[in-house]
């Protein structure tokens, strides 16, 4: 393989991974806080939707952007209202969301279907991203893989040494008794969800507005869900979570590759890929923590105070 | 002023009666202010949504039609939910049973038939129905055995589910003569469900549904198995102090939820379609989850929430044709019904009290 | 009434102080003066309404009516933190600590945003060096005793100087040493001037330590005192509102065979931060109660479970009933044996909170084919099953057949050991059978566990309130980092020898007393 090659794989590996690590990290936020919200998928794809739909008619964007981030905060900000105020159950509210999300995205996109747009601008710095190698690979992506790796070392940040961070782990560790601290338990959960929406909206605006800068139905592609396994599988550390979106990055980058190359193998085995992979690293893991589990011990729980 | 919620110290069953038909008017309202929101009259939608399927035999005999897998499929998940276990991949185990039950009938297609080719549909029926089961017991093993979650893993398995059948479609159980269109021979007469009236629309499919629906009753009302499903969902610590075994409910629930999705699947195929297609579901898997929800996981209530359903399903579809509402409205109001449906429940379990003042 | 604090001036004081939860009136116009510098001791039943009070002074929970005065000024406590800047600090008798915290985290939680851990960390050298509070401020809270995790409370509490420290059952989990220890500290800061009110209903504890008493009874105030001039009798008195009769036990003449007994019951824990068993051997014979102290957290959890078959043994021998090697057997077969078990968490493990009693009837009893026909319910024999159990243990509820959890505390626990004793097992096991259960209950359930062993059944007591394994154990034996001690006649042993072992000192050390 030559240099180009190889740089290209993995260029190429780094943007796939890019939509995995921002709705990883943003799920991986709210789960900290001990909510469980199994709708990414549907917040993303109408993210995806919406990002590209605004960007389309006022031909900006950054206001893509925002709307993406917009539809996934106000999607999780119905579903954050049931769970933590309504003490609905967190699963299937979650499903609630993804079914209410994907037909919301549908009724947005219905009208964009078949347009194109540039994909957002690539960053290019003078001299570095000329660097062999290490410049192509670290100055000159798109403004959402650096935001992604601006997410992972902040919201690493956040949750080891601030004291926010401190009150919203206690709080994923044990509501009661962050309750009898005085902390405000369901408003942390709100706006740890809201992150969340926010996260998925901004990875569905990168599909639509960079990683292929169109929209079509069912774009996401269960990109949410694997997600969600990818928090899992990171056992609820940020740093994780982005090795563990190169990985998946990684087998999606191998799987379109091989397609090209025409190996003989069913292209449906490789569509398939990523779904087997993320059923191999949830029994990997699992395994590895047969005793006991390093999940938040609130997770999915709800909590109702009494005044 | 504040809202507070209050715990109800008894079931009030006024409110459980209620509470599913609020969750319906709340989410026709919100749809209705959908559709304006988009330039479609709400008045007209709901004209064509909720009145004209019943304004002639033919469309009430495709709401059974519609309704018969899905009550299906929600008789079997109520199990699961039930139990507080969480197979969200029907849709995978449908799938699968349509595709192994139609396996059947396409491989039969054209041959001399032993015993007048008699056994050809109770033997598609009976493969459909383990595939189904097999394929869900999949997540119940690694959720039993590894730990890992059932959402995930049975979800991951629908992708899988659907993809394969797209590559046998495409390959091996295509019509060869079919101007390489990817879909499998047309299933022969005695592969064929038969309709419960000559040249009508209505098959044998919804006689499973119904006796899915008895059998749950029976079960959950009458037998330790159907209190044990719900001590696990309630109190897994006291459903193991009465000496009920969670892994083995676990594989249970997950067969019985997975046999239903196959059977359901296998009917479709064998029912509705008469043959293999990329896609033999309009998401019948996942309507399912709202039907459970939306009948309380109660047998009787799931019939009922089965024909609402398959009620937005057919609304949906002449929408489409009458008014050109996007086919994805079903879909939105399909989620804000769930919605709904999760929102009322809080009533079942809290009173709602209004406190004006907040007292010295 | 004559207290030494009389003459000091009120620091704090509820006036009036209404609660009610629907239609139940949990405080009924209390009032409560708190004096600088003295030790007050709130006393009252299970369900006098103590807690409910001390949500309201911690700010957790906002009065209906009544008004809270802070140094004669009206103060509105509408959150902890509000509380702790007026001063009031609290110790809660379920710890609100986080397991995968560290200590210094879990104090961090309640100090200002600007204050870095580093800086908590040096704060607490300096706690431990002025009340002898030894705590470690970088070890995860799951590794610590329950003695270190009170001292966390208390540390987290006296770093926001307050002037009152509210402490809910204090010693329900300490060994009778570290309890010592624990007033030594509480001595010290009452000489600082800090007030301190104590939540308890060990007697004797509040005669050595407080100088005033306020007695709840059902939400009111039924009497103030100086425990110091009134016996534990006559307060016990005040708190019930009768007298309480005496259990009455035959002296047991046990010398029968084993019926239940362990050999050599080894079993590493599930759990990550569980208690692995450890070489465990007893047996428990026909017509005797046999008790299990200990303090919470040291293995009873576990050796419940491998007792009642929840967990299975790693061989058929480390149990036996009546003769009968039981360890790879479930728990349904152990109860066709002739066993019955009562575990510690009323709701949620010994019945399903949301079901019906006549629905918990069959938790346990559809094992021994009463309440069943196959596989079918027999809904009917479990209802009158249930009747009768409600009847004969005087159990108290509303409605005909209402949830497990609409029941009080003394009552579920009363319908729960009833259900087992009323089957006359042979093998009678139960974990903490009295725990949060108010005193007449605790009296009328200890009565029918004596009573059940006269008749010849074994019976197990697993508990960490040694009063009762005094009251009512014949023999007695100590679990500690899942080990059991070698088991001594009660009468032969005092509290001290207990308190040693429960602490851990090795079972040589008793001897040698």
């Amino acid at each position: 393989m030559t240099l180009t090659m190889f740089e290209l794989v993995l260029f190429t590996i780094l943007t796939a991974a890019t939509p995995l690590v921002i709705a990883a990290i943003g799920e991986l936020v709210t789960e900290r806080s001990g909510v469980l919200n199994l709708g990414v998928e549907g917040m993303m794809i109408a993210g995806a939707a919406c990002a590209f739909a605004i960007a389309i008619v006022t031909g900006s964007t950054a206001l893509g952007i925002l709307a993406g981030m917009g539809a996934g905060m106000l999607l999780s900000s119905v579903f954050g209202v049931l769970v933590i105020f309504l003490a609905a159950n967190q699963v299937a509210t979650g499903l609630a969301l993804t079914i209410l999300g994907t037909g919301l995205a549908g009724l947005v996109g219905s009208g964009f279907i078949g347009l194109k747009r540039e994909a957002a601008l690539h960053l290019h710095i003078p001299f570095l991203s000329d660097v062999p190698l290490l410049g192509k690979l670290l100055f000159s992506h798109d403004l959402f893989v650096y935001l992604g790796w601006a997410l992972v070392g902040g919201v690493a940040w956040f949750l080891n040494t601030s004291r926010s961070g401190l009150v919203l782990r206690a709080i994923g560790e044990n509501h009661h008794s962050a309750h009898a601290l005085g902390l405000p338990v369901r408003r942390v959960r709100f706006l740890a969800v809201l992150f969340g929406g926010a996260c998925a909206g901004l990875a569905g605006a990168y599909l639509s507005l960079s990683y292929t800068p169109f929209w079509a139905p069912g774009m996401t592609a269960g990109r949410g869900w694997i997600a969600l396994a990818l928090v899992v599988f990171a056992s609820w550390r940020p740093l994780y979570a982005f090795a563990g979106a190169l990985l998946f990055g990684g087998a999606t980058v191998l799987q379109l590759h091989a397609q090209a190359a025409a190996l003989g193998i069913p292209g449906q085995l490789l569509t398939a890929m990523p779904y087997l992979a993320t059923i191999v690293a949830l029994v990997v893991l699992s395994m590895r923590r047969r005793r006991g589990s390093v999940a938040p011990a609130s997770l999915g729980l709800s909590f109702m105070p009494e005044r | 002023m504040r809202i507070e919620l209050e715990r109800r110290t008894a079931q009030s069953p006024v409110i459980e009666f209620l509470a599913p038909l609020l969750a319906i008017a709340a989410a026709v309202l919100i749809g209705g202010a959908l559709l304006s929101a988009i330039g479609k009259s709400p008045e007209q939608a709901f004209f064509v949504y909720f009145v004209e399927p019943f304004s002639d035999a033919w469309s009430l005999q495709e709401l059974a039609v519609k309704a018969s897998p899905l009550i299906l499929i929600a008789s079997g998940l109520a199990f699961c939910y039930r139990a507080n276990l969480w197979n969200i991949g029907a849709e995978g185990q449908f799938v699968i049973g349509g595709l192994v039950g139609g396996t059947i009938a396409v491989v039969t297609y054209g041959m001399d038939h032993a015993l007048g080719g008699y056994w050809i549909l109770p033997a598609m029926l009976i493969a459909g129905t383990l595939a189904g089961m097999l394929y869900a017991m999949i997540p119940a093993f690694l959720r039993v055995k590894v730990g890992a979650s059932e959402i995930l893993t049975s979800l991951m398995l629908v992708y899988i589910a659907e993809i394969t059948l797209d590559y046998f479609v495409r390959g091996r159980l295509r019509d060869p003569k079919g101007f390489n269109f990817p879909q499998s021979v047309p299933f022969e007469d005695i592969a064929r469900l038969p309709f419960l009236a000559e040249g009508e629309r209505l098959h044998a499919g919804i006689l499973f549904a119904l006796a899915a629906v008895f059998l749950a009753s029976f079960i959950f009302r009458r037998t330790l198995f159907g209190f044990d499903v719900k001590l696990v969902g309630s109190a897994p610590k006291a459903a193991r102090f009465a000496g009920f075994s969670e892994g083995r409910l676990t594989f249970a629930v997950f067969a019985i939820s997975g046999a239903a999705a196959g059977l359901a699947g296998v009917c479709e195929v064998a029912g509705q379609i008469g043959q293999l297609q990329p896609v033999i579901s309009p998401g019948y898997g996942f309507s399912a989850i709202i039907v459970a929800f939306l009948g309380r996981l109660q047998p009787w209530g799931i019939l009922c929430a089965g024909l609402v359903l398959s009620l937005t399903i057919i609304g949906g579809e002449s929408a489409q044709i009458a008014m050109k509402v996007p086919l994805d409205m079903t879909r939105v109001f399909q989620g804000t019904l769930l919605m709904c449906v999760l929102a009322m429940d809080v009533f079942t379990r809290y009173r709602l009290r209004l406190i004006w003042r907040r007292s010295a | 009434m004559n207290s030494p604090t009389d003459g000091k001036p009120v620091l704090v004081s509820m006036r009036g102080i209404v609660k009610r939860f629907g239609v139940f009136t949990a405080n009924d116009h209390i009032d409560l003066d708190i004096r600088a510098g003295e030790a007050h001791a709130l006393l009252g039943e299970n369900g006098a309404g103590k807690s409910t009070l001390v949500k309201i002074l911690y700010g957790l929970l906002e009065p209906t009516s009544g008004r809270i005065e802070l140094n004669g000024v009206p103060v509105s406590l509408e959150s902890p933190e509000a509380a702790r800047a007026a001063g009031i600090g609290m110790v809660f008798q379920h710890f609100s600590l986080f397991e995968n915290l560290t200590v210094a985290e879990n104090i961090a939680l309640v100090l200002p945003a600007d204050e870095k851990l580093e800086s908590v960390a040096a704060r607490i050298e300096d706690l431990t060096a002025r009340y002898g509070l030894k705590l470690e401020p970088y070890r995860p809270v799951w590794t610590l005793s329950a003695g270190e995790r009170q001292r966390i409370e208390i540390a987290r509490c006296l770093l926001q100087d307050p002037k009152l420290i509210v402490l809910d059952e204090p010693t329900s989990v300490l060994t009778p040493q570290e309890a010592d220890a624990l007033f030594s500290t509480l001595n010290l800061l009452r000489v600082e001037g800090r007030a301190i009110l104590y939540i308890s209903h060990k007697l004797d504890e509040v005669r050595r330590l407080c100088e005033r008493a306020t007695v709840l009874r059902g939400g009111k105030v039924v009497a103030t005192c100086n425990p110091r001039e009134e016996s534990v009798r006559s307060m016990a008195a005040m708190m019930v509102g009768t007298h309480l009769v005496d259990l009455r036990a035959k002296p047991n003449e046990a010398d029968g065979p084993a019926r239940l007994s362990v050999d050599g019951l080894s079993l590493a824990s599930e759990d990550l931060h569980g208690v692995s068993l450890k070489d465990i051997s007893f047996a428990v014979r026909g017509g005797e109660v046999f008790g299990i102290a200990g303090i919470a957290g040291n293995g009873q959890d576990e050796l419940f479970a491998a007792l009642s078959g929840e967990r299975l043994a790693r061989r058929a021998g480390d149990v036996h009933i009546d003769g009968i090697s039981v360890g790879r057997e479930g728990i349904n077969l152990r109860r066709q044996y002739g066993a019955a078990f009562v575990p510690e968490e009323r709701n949620g493990h010994a019945a399903a909170p949301d079901f019906s009693l006549s629905e918990n009837i069959l938790l346990s009893r559809h094992a021994t084919g009463e309440v069943t026909r196959g596989l079918s319910i027999d809904a009917a024999a479990a209802k009158s099953l249930a009747r009768q159990i409600i009847e004969s243990f005087d159990v108290r509820m509303s409605g005909d057949d209402p949830a497990a959890r609409t029941l009080s505390g003394g009552n579920l626990q009363k319908f729960l050991v009833g259900r087992e004793v009323s089957r006359t097992p042979c093998v009678l096991v139960l974990n903490q059978p009295t725990w949060g259960v108010d005193a007449a209950a605790a009296a009328d359930i200890r009565q029918r566990l004596i009573d059940l062993s006269r008749q010849g059944a074994a019976v197990l007591v697993i508990s960490q309130d040694l009063d009762e394994l005094f009251e009512i154990a014949d023999r007695m034996a100590v679990i500690h980092h899942g080990e059991v001690s070698a088991a001594r006649l009660t009468r032969e042993v005092t509290r001290e020898d207990i308190g040693l072992l429960m602490a851990g000192e090795r079972k040589e050390s008793l001897h040698a007393h």
